[in-house]
């Protein structure tokens, strides 16, 4: 075959990973059917203070941008030509694949009013000035994007390479609207906290949320990328992707540079530095997301990890950890809507959460075995 | 890179980064604040004149149809009698609280003093909650100014209750089909010809219903006045004779009308004994934050143009790549 260069993984399904994940994911879902029988209080410790818990903060918020592995490939391999990346095309997409998909699952299940959901889609009730309205939209069609994008995949797999072909002459216009779409709603993701005002800490509340926001969704994408390609190598004992991998790190360094450049130039501009230095958790926190942050930026600044498999994982992890903490924090932890009011989710609430991030790693595993994903599989002949 | 790939990206990357420092550095395009509606309505509520005596929140249970609450922990002094709701909750759309300090002996003094707030929905002039909201739910009379809420529209998403900067909103979190509930001003009895059900009921004219522009003159008159004076205090509705006023000494005033500049203004506004953050009424500043997150929206996507103009060079320049590795692989 022509395409041979990707292909499933094969092997037997239910290994015992796949089952661990499976049990958290029906626990997610039990306590899902709660929430849909006795209403959200009944599962979560959201209130009028903190009508956003983690569900959107952690599955939304942090959840789409750990999907932004196949934005941030994408604009690297079509937008600026860098072919040699090309093998972490399609496992980036699957990420984000089910990044996505599970955030809008999560948004159906936090939505106070789900069925009214469409609603959204009526034109009489549209209201453009909305950072919301915007995000949504947005997010339901990159979603549809995705889909397209990863359905070659699908093709090749059933055959239907006359369909694929076709499809493929169109590609471009998704692959466009694959870069267009997140840079728009990740950016949003930062412009929806620009309403907050004084009720977020002014050491995240900035006129350059959206910025900050679409740098960290980029530079967690190709975290999430580099995390993917060292881990499943290693699992499936697969070809090492190092030699691309290297080449990219630089490229995340420099993004990162920028980033913590922009941030700590502009709360100096604006007067904040002081804030850093309070002594409270929120100090505390900032520190730990740009150190973290600055770790990552370093590591992968460094020649020497070109080549060095555990420092890139290192960096990954640290990128990871830090975009996911920035994020959580600009949502939640210095989000402070006073009169006493406190959050913090309760055991059911977290395991929707973990259900939903493990029902994701497990339709992972699901589709590298079973469809043509990976790339450097020495073709398998039964499965 | 070919040179097309370079200008194209070179010219997209210098369009946002002008995007954003135009925006960043102060000269930040807001988007034009809203004034005040023509016959803007409104209350003035007076804490030195609130006595805590809560009939406005039972008032407001009856007239809106809401549950009455009654907090276990006040159960000895209070059996079926009064609405003691302590904050605002899907149940409650308006709610008196306490300020309390040390022996709590004076009236609206900051030192072993306690003061009343009544926290309801200010009807803010350029709300962040309609601004936010993405599909119409909440909506902003375009004569009267009041904000009011269409549950059959809303996804109940609670951004609106995330970015309501005085916290007003709330949504019904232990009923599966919960909705979003706030005071709407109690239009639905205004329609009849009568008063909001807290500006009726209020016997000492705290809570005082009117026009806000007259409303305004009439605080500003108080805090003109020198303190200790015999003052004429109107009741129910400014300008309207249903309930006679009564006349009190004056009391010292904090010297600020609250709701005048906060976040663009409100139509409810606040006379205060104490300093108003010790209320509860918090430190906001006068841009309304619907014109900073609104302006920063209409300028990265005014008219679309920008967002169209990046996808036709995307399109241009995917369909390049694809065309070139069409020979090895998709
Ligand atoms: S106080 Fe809150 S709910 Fe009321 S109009 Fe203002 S933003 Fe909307
Ligand atoms: S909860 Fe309802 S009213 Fe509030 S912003 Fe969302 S859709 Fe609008
Ligand atoms: S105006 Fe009506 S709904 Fe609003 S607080 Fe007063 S009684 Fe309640």
């Amino acid at each position: 075959m022509a395409h041979a260069s990707h292909s499933p993984l094969g092997g037997k399904l239910l290994t015992k990973p796949f089952l661990v994940l499976l049990i958290f994911a029906l626990i997610g879902g039990f306590f899902i059917a709660r929430r849909f029988i006795f209403g959200l209080g009944d599962v979560t410790h959201m209130s009028g203070g903190y009508p956003w818990g983690i569900w959107i903060a952690v599955d939304v918020i942090i959840g789409t941008a750990l999907g932004c592995g196949g934005f941030a490939m994408a604009l690297l391999v079509y937008i600026f030509n860098r072919g040699v990346y090309h093998p972490l095309m399609r496992p980036a997409l699957l990420g984000g694949l089910f990044g996505y998909t599970l955030a809008g699952l999560a948004v159906v299940i936090d939505l106070g009013r789900y069925w009214q959901t469409y609603n959204l889609l009526l034109p009489w009730f549209a209201q453009p000035n909305s950072v919301m309205f915007e995000v949504a939209l947005c997010v339901m069609a990159y979603i549809a994007v995705l889909w397209i994008e990863f359905s070659p995949a699908f093709l090749e797999r059933f055959g239907l390479t006359a369909v694929r072909d076709k499809l493929k002459k169109y590609m471009f216009v998704f692959i466009a609207l694959g870069v267009l779409l997140p840079t728009m709603h990740q950016s949003s993701l930062g412009s929806l906290l620009l309403v907050m005002g004084s009720q977020l800490s002014p050491l995240w509340y900035t006129i350059w949320l959206p910025l900050l926001f679409l740098v960290t969704a980029l530079a967690m994408g190709y975290g999430v990328v580099i995390l993917e390609a060292t881990v499943v190598t290693n699992a499936f004992a697969l070809p090492s992707e190092q030699r691309i991998l290297g080449r990219l790190s630089p490229l995340v360094a420099w993004l990162l540079g920028g980033f913590l450049v922009l941030r700590f130039l502009d709360i100096a501009y604006r007067g904040h530095t002081g804030l850093m230095f309070a002594g409270d958790l929120n100090g505390f926190m900032f520190w730990l997301e740009n150190l973290m942050f600055l770790g990552a930026t370093v590591i992968l600044g460094l020649r020497s990890t070109r080549t060095n498999q555990r420092l890139m994982f290192l960096a990954s992890i640290l990128l990871l950890l830090a975009g996911s903490l920035y994020r959580l924090d600009a949502y939640l932890v210095a989000y402070n809507p006073g009169n006493g009011w406190t959050y913090f989710p309760s055991v059911p609430e977290l395991m929707v959460t973990i259900g939903v991030i493990s029902l994701e790693i497990l339709l992972y595993l699901v589709f590298i075995k079973k469809l043509p994903v990976l790339h450097g599989v020495r073709p398998v002949q039964s499965h | 890179m070919d040179k097309h790939r370079r200008t194209f990206l070179k010219r997209a990357a210098g369009g946002a980064a002008a995007a954003v420092a135009s925006s960043g550095a102060g000269a930040f395009p807001r988007r034009e604040e809203l004034p005040l509606p023509p016959n803007a309505i409104g209350m003035l509520y007076d804490s030195t004149m609130c006595i805590g005596c809560r009939a406005c929140v039972d008032a407001c249970k009856e007239a809106n149809d809401m549950p009455v609450e009654q907090p276990a922990k006040f159960s000895d002094w209070n059996q079926d009698t009064w609405d003691t709701a302590e904050d605002l909750s899907g149940r409650t759309l308006n709610v008196i609280q306490v300020y309390a300090d040390g022996t709590k002996e004076h009236k609206d003094e900051v030192e072993n003093g306690y003061a009343f707030v009544k926290r309801h929905c200010l009807h803010c002039v350029d709300p962040s909650c309609v601004s936010v909201c993405p599909v119409s739910a909440m909506i902003k009379d375009p004569d009267t100014g009041v904000v009011t809420h269409d549950r059959d529209a809303c996804i109940g998403c609670r951004y609106c209750v995330y970015g309501c900067p005085f916290g007003v909103p709330q949504y019904e979190f232990h009923d599966p089909f919960g909705q979003i509930t706030k005071c709407q001003f109690c239009i639905h009895l205004q329609k009849e010809g009568r008063l909001p059900a807290c500006c009726d009921v209020c016997p000492t004219g705290a809570s005082l219903f009117g026009l806000v522009e007259e409303l305004q003159k009439e605080a500003e008159q108080r805090l003109a006045a020198k303190p200790g004076e015999p003052y004429v205090f109107p009741r129910g509705k400014l300008g309207d004779d249903k309930y006679p006023p009564h006349e009190a000494p004056l009391p010292e005033y904090e010297p600020y009308v609250y709701g005048v500049t906060e976040s663009g203004g409100t139509q409810v506004r606040y006379l205060t004994g104490v300093p108003h953050e010790k209320l509860g009424l918090p430190e906001v500043q006068a841009a309304s934050f619907a014109s900073i997150a609104e302006g920063m929206q209409h300028t990265l996507y005014k008219g679309m143009i920008a967002p169209l103009a990046l996808l036709a060079g995307l399109m241009y320049f995917a369909k390049r790549s694809t065309r070139q590795d069409s020979d090895d692989e998709d």
